[in-house]
């Protein structure tokens, strides 16, 4: 696959709608598209029923979805993902190849990466093609202390693109495109890690993604109950809590609160920090607020860094004045 | 047949470094390692350790190996898990084996010293290094041997062939089982990796590590060719100065911070 054109978009569904994180990659893909003189943007979804998703597609910047639909991808297994994104790549033979950094995404795209023999730029940023046609990320390391801007070399190049990092484009109905059948034989042997129990646990209240206000408490608060106040400030402002690793790891709350790399990313209009130093693998999940507010008894804390409003304080103290100074205003 | 385990773990610089010792040379796009604070074992690898241990608890016959690459090792950081209860310490030190972008040059390596040291039932790795957080080489390195592969587990146990693995999930848990051999990477959910004992330390002292080069792996260091280049490296612009809000004591300064918020429409 050494002369490679297009774009491929390995594909993800809500429900049987097209993700969110799938439009951004459609119009991070148009973006490279025009960049490389109008090359053609191809999808591939694959699901047990995809609904209106291809044609959710189209209408978000692909020029050809190429669809898997079989029982087999039931809980949408990462083992038969890997080899529906692979067959695409052979089918579409494309330049570049774009997926999301999502929880499938890090179990589908280095697989995919290393099945087409080529490498993965890994939590992609911002995409651009330079003066070679090479594909040319930037991306965070060490937990976002430094920002690496990395070359791919090889044809098709890879890259996972981290959610929320490009608008998708406003699905437009009069775009046209051609809807294929991907030609390929899935059967359950292809899936070798077998699920065999699952425990959902539902966020109580508004989800921490979805939030607008989220207020996080870090290992500052002492203990569990640290966060009870914390509890009543979100429900007051209509947001969700979150918190820090070491809160989690502490077994202080669920790992499903806690923001950061290797946790959820929000991003929220107001993000109030409590008790939270700021290490970069916290700030890597709420970095994209649009507001950043801290309470920590450490001035030089690095939490302040980011924040646009603070106060170096005792949480203890500065907390319930602030909570019923906010009760007063919000009357 | 006792089991027989292979743990990979990295050598990185602390993630605790604080941010005023962090240093980049932007023009060798370079990492600076802080000379004030020493490497560690990557956190997520320690923990993979831990769950090695926890199957060799329940079967003490179990061999476990840890295996790690680069270009030179502080080999009182590496031997930590020797001291933890590890059998076997591989180091692979190479001057080829500078930290790349691309991953796949670890996957290629690695790979090789697995298959040279022979039947291998489980491997173990963290789920990601906390340097480049790049999450890649244990499921390249699963493509490369073949094996079944599942991710951030926060239990694995193994009966009867299977690996029965405890997942996180961002709302839940999901359990997955898988056929060995298989590899399975950990997360920080498994729970805070044992303390070395005394006695630990004593015999983790004895025992030298086995270093092999790229060579004795018997790879061509010449076909080690990474896909990716590193362009450019740079320190994030730091945001707005923050707007510290100060009061009397405290709590004043917590009711100014509320008017604040409302005065810039926050709240």
């Amino acid at each position: 696959m050494a002369d490679g054109q297009g774009i491929l978009v390995i594909g993800e569904l809500a429900g049987s709608e097209l993700a969110l994180v799938t439009r951004e990659a459609l119009s991070a893909a148009r973006s490279l598209s025009g960049a490389l003189g109008g090359e053609p943007v191809s999808l591939v979804i694959a699901g047990t029923d995809l609904g209106d998703a291809p044609q959710q597609g189209i209408s978000a910047g692909a020029d050809t979805v190429y669809t898997v639909a079989s029982p087999v991808l039931e809980g949408t297994p990462p083992d038969a993902v890997v080899a529906v994104a692979e067959r695409a790549a052979q089918v579409a033979s494309p330049r570049y190849v774009i997926g999301s950094k999502t929880l499938l995404g890090r179990d589908v795209l280095p697989r995919v990466a290393f099945r087409l023999g080529t490498a993965l730029a890994q939590d992609c940023a911002t995409l651009e093609v330079d003066s070679q046609q090479r594909l040319v990320a930037t991306r965070p390391v060490y937990g976002g202390s430094a920002i690496a801007k990395v070359a791919c070399l090889q044809t098709p190049a890879v890259a996972a693109l981290r959610p929320k990092s490009v608008e998708p484009l406003e699905p437009d109905a009069s775009r046209t495109g051609e809807i294929k059948a991907l030609d390929i034989q899935l059967d359950d042997s292809v899936v070798k890690a077998k699920v065999v129990d699952r425990t959902e646990r539902p966020s109580e209240g508004i989800r921490l993604e979805d939030a607008k206000v989220v207020v996080s408490g870090g290992r500052g608060l002492g203990g569990p109950e640290g966060f009870e106040p914390l509890k009543d400030l979100a429900s007051l402002l209509g947001g969700a809590v979150g918190a820090s690793r070491a809160v989690c790891d502490a077994g202080w709350l669920p790992s499903s609160y806690q923001v950061g790399l290797t946790g959820k990313t929000v991003t929220p209009d107001l993000y109030i920090a409590v008790g939270i130093s700021g290490a970069s693998q916290h700030m890597a999940g709420c970095s994209s607020a649009r507001a950043i507010v801290a309470i920590n008894k450490d001035a030089g804390a690095n939490i302040f860094k980011e924040a646009r409003f603070g106060v170096a304080g005792d949480w203890q103290k500065v907390l319930p004045a602030f909570i019923d100074q906010l009760h007063e205003l919000l009357q | 047949m006792p089991l027989r385990i292979v743990v990979t773990a990295k050598q990185v610089i602390d993630p605790e470094t604080p941010a005023s010792a962090f240093r980049i040379d932007p023009q060798a796009l370079q990492v600076l390692p802080p000379a004030s604070v020493p490497p560690v074992v990557n956190g997520f690898d320690e923990q993979a350790i831990e769950a090695a241990l926890q199957i060799k608890d329940a079967a003490p016959d179990t061999h476990v190996t840890v295996l790690s690459i680069g270009t030179s090792f502080a080999m009182d950081v590496m031997k930590k898990p020797l001291a933890m209860g590890a059998d076997e310490l591989v180091l692979v030190q190479d001057d080829a084996l500078v930290n790349s972008p691309d991953p796949s040059v670890a996957v290629h390596v690695l790979a090789a010293a697995i298959r040279k040291l022979g039947d291998v039932d489980l491997v173990l790795c963290g789920r990601q290094a906390s340097d480049w957080d790049n999450a890649q080489v244990p499921l390249g390195l699963a493509e490369e041997l073949g094996l079944a592969v599942t991710t951030i587990a926060k239990e694995v146990a193994v009966e009867n062939g299977l690996a029965r693995v405890e997942r996180v999930l961002p709302d839940g848990s999901e359990t997955v089982e898988i056929a060995l051999p298989a590899l399975v990477t950990v997360s920080n959910e498994l729970g805070q990796a044992r303390y070395p004992t005394l006695r630990g330390i004593m015999a983790a002292g004895r025992k030298a590590p086995t270093i092999w080069s790229v060579a004795d792996v018997g790879l061509d260091v010449s076909s080690l060719t990474p896909g990716l280049e590193l362009v450019g490296l740079a320190l994030p612009e730091s945001g707005a100065a923050c707007e510290f809000i100060e009061g009397e004591d405290d709590a004043d300064a917590g009711r100014k911070l509320a008017l604040k918020l409302r005065e810039a429409k926050l709240v």
